[in-house]
């Protein structure tokens, strides 16, 4: 007996082992879009007149790109109020709340320490590769740790490396590279718009997102169109149930 | 460092994984009702969109819609081929093509 669960014990490991490094891979193509969002904003931080170390810092424990891109904005032009730039980033990473309840479900039976530790590397990219796997094949808490270490890593040294570079590079962002997170996304989007209901939540959260993002400061346009959108999902399949 | 600095620093810190982990935490000792399942499923679409859409239409922060948007054009390409590939690689190629050509314009 014993010999069979270890065997299998081993199995379970190759298997996560397996994952771990599946994650790793997923990761590599969404690199090309963090990398130079890190190096501008160790440029940015130097330019606002933060040391490297309080820039890297920043990266370190924050671990929020648009948060961190507005704050070093606010420092940059003298505001130092520290609750103004605390309650900024409170509303900028509030979306953060909506990708912690989608998850919920999955992370239920973790350890709690676990669930606390997989929450700080919750950021957008890594929600979005999580729900991807979701979608596939069903969660596994050890793809979600392999991409978040790998972008937490990705996020810090780019940081640093903007900071070493200073501004011996002009604006990384010219060159396109920014392309690389819609990329990403859209990549990630594509095989969720299967069925009439999703085409319209994506519908709906276009709309709403192109609306906020014109009329709403921030990152509220997520906020909002994400709301709308998966409220009218939740009503659209509630109807679909009702005509059967 | 700087102490005021530190201190901005670290209640930014704290704020942010009071939002990550916050339903996560509020979900392991309330049991979340079996109906918000149902709407939370629509999470990942709605967020990917809402992440994807305004940086294509509206990349400098006013609507643009013409064709010197490259955002926009390069977006309608890897959409396609994202649908057509599913590949992460040749989409992010076949986007960066449109980009890079509009930056240096090779054609004109």
């Amino acid at each position: 007996m014993d010999a069979v669960k270890s065997l299998s014990s081993m199995e379970d490991g190759r298997k996560n082992t397996a994952m771990l490094w599946r994650a790793v891979r997923d990761t590599i193509p969404i690199m090309f879009g963090v990398v130079p969002f890190g190096i501008t904003c160790g440029i940015m931080g130097l330019t606002a007149g933060l040391s490297s170390l309080e820039t890297v810092f920043m990266s370190v424990l924050v671990f929020a790109g648009a948060s961190q891109f507005i704050a070093i904005d606010m420092l940059g032009a003298g505001i130092m109020g520290w609750w103004v730039i605390v309650l900024t980033t409170l509303l900028v990473n509030l979306r953060h709340l909506l990708m912690g309840a989608s998850l919920a479900p999955h992370v239920n039976k973790l350890p709690l320490t676990m669930q606390g530790a997989l929450a700080f590397g919750l950021v957008d990219e890594s929600y979005a590769l999580t729900a991807n796997q979701i979608h596939r094949e069903g969660y596994s808490a050890y793809y979600q740790t392999g991409v978040q270490i790998s972008l937490y890593i990705i996020w810090a040294f780019s940081t640093l490396a903007g900071t070493v570079l200073g501004e011996k590079i002009s604006n990384p962002l010219e060159w396109g590279l920014d392309f690389a997170m819609p990329a990403t996304f859209l990549v990630l989007l594509m095989p969720r718009l299967t069925d009439r209901i999703s085409l319209y939540v994506c519908i709906i959260s276009a709309i709403f997102a192109v609306l906020g993002a014109l009329y709403l400061p921030g990152k509220w346009y997520i906020i909002i169109a994400c709301i709308a959108a998966t409220i009218a999902g939740g009503f659209l399949e509630r109807g679909d149930q009702g005509e059967e | 460092m700087r102490n005021e600095i530190l201190y901005i620093i670290l209640g930014m810190a704290v704020v942010t994984y009071l939002t990550r982990f916050g339903f996560i935490y509020l979900f392991r000792y309330i049991k979340a009702p079996d109906k918000l399942e149902r709407w939370l499923k629509h999470v990942p679409t709605s967020i990917l969109t809402a992440m994807i859409v305004p940086a294509l239409l509206l990349p400098a922060g006013h609507l643009d819609l013409s064709f010197d948007n490259r955002y926009l054009f390069a977006g309608i390409v890897a959409g396609l081929v994202a649908w057509k590939t599913g590949n992460i690689f040749i989409t992010m190629f076949s986007g960066m093509v449109i980009m890079l050509a509009y930056i240096f314009q090779p054609l004109a």
